[in-house]
């Protein structure tokens, strides 16, 4: 009981505080408010202090950083929008909580289903971002986004997203999540490839 | 049936003879006990068959052979696989002997299975209910036991496709509908009768002193800062001298094994990560394990591999945290912990990199992981644990271990020997703390841990430092596997067979287990071959090292209990499912 224990463990401390200045002369001007410098605080090069002071400065989020799914539309050439989902339902079945409710659309002459959504809500309050939707749907369709500031004044107004609320384009997706969307660019084309060649042989 | 298992069942037919029976169901194992012959049956195994370690009691409903079976998993301290008894009881008047006597481990997991299930424990010193509220009608794991806003048996509800329409579920249903009271129940005049019978156990002891000192029965909790949730300790005191102690726990309780009998297998996987929220990778170890298991599928090498390497970044992750919190609750408030921390988010940018999350990573699935490490990921594993975690864990070495402040806190204060470690069915850090070497990735190798050079870390004085230290000592071993691990990680196929999301479980039973970081997390699994599981339980290991405490903690000062809790390191969201 010399409290040389005590002192030994304040001397990390006090290597802490140093660092931390050393850091901020060392990369003076680059270690706040960039996203080099965000990059370089989140990497196991850092030293001394590295707080990422939000709202002013984010975390970069990584590509398969998931929070509340999205519907992707294809654009086509006068702009509308054309649902990749078809409204087979295995979102709606894989779901954990149950937060995901479709309405199919039916053929107002034949009263057949139209492979296209009615109505597409999902309940935020309820979803707990796990992913399985996205991850199962077999048209690439629903698609888990990077948007995480939701926070809204009136939960029972705004929670429940409808399908306008949840459609996004799918440029949009091939900007928060470029390498899934050239893999599954690449395999899409491949499988038409390979479907024209069946027919080019029969 | 191997050659060994039958030779080790003639043993037991004959030493027990007309008492016990092996379970002949399809896809079931162990032995169905009399239940006038449990307590004998058990206090035999234990003495002469060295089963001295009571893992799991739980109950299963079986509601159409009308019988409730409680099933005791017991295991040798010395490591091997397990002896599965199982009792059956009526469920009507539901009455099973209790193990508490032969067993005091079995005390906290006999209250839950009466609390949850209605199995009467006969004998059990204070059979209260435990995670639902005194007065609370009903038994709610029991098959026709119904929940506020039920919906249907099981999931996917049909509400939902094709044609459901959107509701809010606390609209369709408003509250108080569906729901029981017992009879003439008025809330202006109810006095909760455990509660009274809990501070009628508090009364006076008697210390053996001719002075005449009063003694106070003291609430520590439920809102206080060193129960990291909301846990309450009861604690009768002598002057400063704890008496007694009583844990109260269920606070957060939103039964999860009925939320998880409603799931389809698949869709408990992100429960799971719910239940110890600091180490969510580990819960999904193990429940993945035991649904495969029944499945009888394997997952391939690359995933093993990606799977220990979660495991163990996600152990270094809640020992860090585990040292920075206690640290917190013996005052060196936030330092040591933001230090903590800070190592922690690196990792947790591995686990958001890897599966889209930092805590809820819901990552493993029946034959693999969810997906492969995108690129760069490894190197920053690599990085990580090759570099800077070892560094930091001998910076937190220096920092803390001889600090003469929390010698004084910890040496000798909350002791738990061996013999009592093992009896406790205390597990993880706890049990090794107290000089008892087992560890489940040794004792009974899941996964591919029997690969990799590891020491079980031990330490033997099972006081409040060496559980301190047994968490240093583990974080270096894992990081250890990782090096290993991240050398030999081998390219391949990370899924077997389709990802699907409708798996096929073949009926039978399974208890699948892991070393977690808090200890010993297994899953209970009772399948009839439909979408959803029958039973579905966890053994939380927060929650049953909860049955050691009053032991660790009589005798020793009121403000050692915080350091001592701190010292078992629970999570309330496991501790109350």
């Amino acid at each position: 009981m010399d409290g040389l224990g005590i002192i030994k463990g304040m001397g990390v401390t006090l290597k802490r505080f140093v660092d931390t200045y050393l850091e901020d002369i060392r990369w003076w001007g680059k270690r706040y408010y960039t996203r080099e410098g965000v990059e370089l605080r989140s990497s196991a090069k850092t030293r001394g202090i590295f707080t990422v002071q939000y709202p002013e400065e984010k975390l970069i989020t990584p590509e398969e950083f998931r929070y509340i799914p999205f519907l992707v539309y294809e654009e086509g050439p006068n702009g509308e929008k054309q649902d990749r989902c078809t409204s087979c339902g295995i979102c709606a079945k894989v779901c954990p909580p149950q937060c995901i409710w479709i309405v199919r659309t039916n053929d107002p002459n034949t009263g057949r289903p139209i492979p296209e959504p009615a109505e597409f809500y999902i309940d935020v309050d309820i979803c707990m971002n796990c992913g399985f939707c996205a991850e199962y749907c077999p048209f690439d369709a629903i698609k888990m986004d990077h948007d995480y500031e939701l926070s809204v004044y009136d939960r029972r107004a705004k929670n429940i997203y409808n399908k306008e609320r949840l459609s996004k384009p799918v440029s949009y997706y091939a900007s928060i999540r470029p390498t899934n969307y050239a893999r599954e660019e690449k395999a899409r084309a491949e499988e038409a490839a390979a479907k024209a060649a069946r027919k080019a042989a029969r | 049936m191997s050659e060994q298992t039958l030779v080790a069942e003639d043993i037991i037919k004959t030493r027990f003879g007309e008492a016990v029976e092996a379970d002949g169901r399809k896809g079931y194992e162990g032995y169905l006990v009399k239940r006038e012959k449990l307590v004998e049956v058990a206090t035999a195994l234990r003495d002469e068959f060295g089963y001295d370690y009571l893992s799991s009691v739980t109950a299963v409903d079986y509601l159409p052979e009308d019988k409730i079976e409680v099933v005791y998993h017991l295991f040798k301290s010395t490591g091997g696989p397990s002896l599965v008894i199982k009792v059956d009881a009526p469920r009507e008047n539901t009455s099973v002997p209790s193990l508490v006597p032969v067993y005091p481990g079995a005390e906290l997991q006999e209250r839950e299975a009466w609390d949850l299930m209605g199995v009467k424990f006969e004998g059990h010193p204070d059979l209260r209910r435990i995670l639902m509220w005194e007065g609370f009608a009903g038994h709610p794991l029991r098959k026709d036991w119904r929940e506020a806003y039920f919906e249907e048996e099981g999931k996917p509800f049909k509400s939902r496709w094709p044609d459901g329409h959107v509701y809010r579920i606390e609209d369709k249903n408003p509250f108080a509908k569906n729901v029981d009271y017992p009879a003439g129940f008025d809330p202006e005049s109810w006095v909760p009768e455990g509660e009274a019978a809990l501070y009628a156990g508090m009364g006076a002891v008697d210390v053996g002193s001719n002075l005449r000192t009063d003694h106070v029965v003291v609430n520590l909790g439920p809102q206080h800062p060193s129960t990291h949730g909301v846990f309450r300790m009861v604690v009768t005191l002598d002057g400063e001298t704890i008496l007694k102690l009583k844990p109260v726990m269920g606070y957060l309780h939103r039964n999860h094994e009925k939320i998880g009998e409603r799931n389809t297998f698949l869709q408990n996987m992100p429960f799971t990560d719910r239940l110890d929220y600091l180490s969510s990778m580990s819960n999904n170890f193990g429940y993945a394990l035991a649904v495969e298991k029944l499945m009888g599928i394997k997952p391939p090498e690359r995933a093993e591999y990606l799977r220990v390497i979660m495991a163990e970044l996600t152990r270094i992750s809640n020992h860090i945290f585990a040292i920075g919190m206690f640290l917190n609750d013996l005052g060196a408030y936030f330092t040591p912990a933001l230090y903590a921390i800070q190592e922690r988010e690196l990792i947790l940018d591995i686990f958001e990199a890897v599966s889209g999350s930092r805590m809820m990573c819901n990552y493993f699935r029946f034959g693999g992981v969810a997906r492969d490490l995108p690129e760069g990921v490894l190197e920053k594993i690599r990085s990580l644990v090759v570099d800077r975690l070892p560094r930091k864990v001998d910076e937190l070495d220096l920092y803390l271990t001889n600090n003469e402040i929390i010698r004084a806190r910890g040496e000798g204060v909350g002791v738990l020997t061996p013999e009592q470690a093992i009896a406790y069915s205390a597990a993880g850090p706890v049990l090794r703390a107290s000089g008892v070497p087992y560890d489940i990735r040794r004792a009974d190798p899941y996964s591919i841990y029997d690969r990799f050079e590891f020491d079980v870390a031990v330490r033997y004085h099972g006081d409040v430092y060496d559980r301190y230290l047994i968490r240093m000592d583990e974080m270096r071993q894992s990081l250890r596997i990782l090096q290993q691990a991240v050398r030999d990680l081998p390219e391949g196929p990370i899924q077997e067979g389709k990802p699907q999301y409708q798996v096929r479980v073949p009926a039978g039973e399974s208890y699948g287990r892991v070393e977690g970081p808090k200890g010993e997390l297994g899953y209970y699994i009772v399948s009839n071959g439909k979408a959803n599981p029958w039973r579905y339980h966890v053994r939380a290991p927060s929650f049953i090292n909860l049955t050691a405490l009053e032991t660790m903690a009589v005798g020793d000062k009121i403000a050692d209990a915080v350091a001592i809790l701190g010292s078992i390191d629970i999570v309330l969201g496991e501790t109350d499912r």
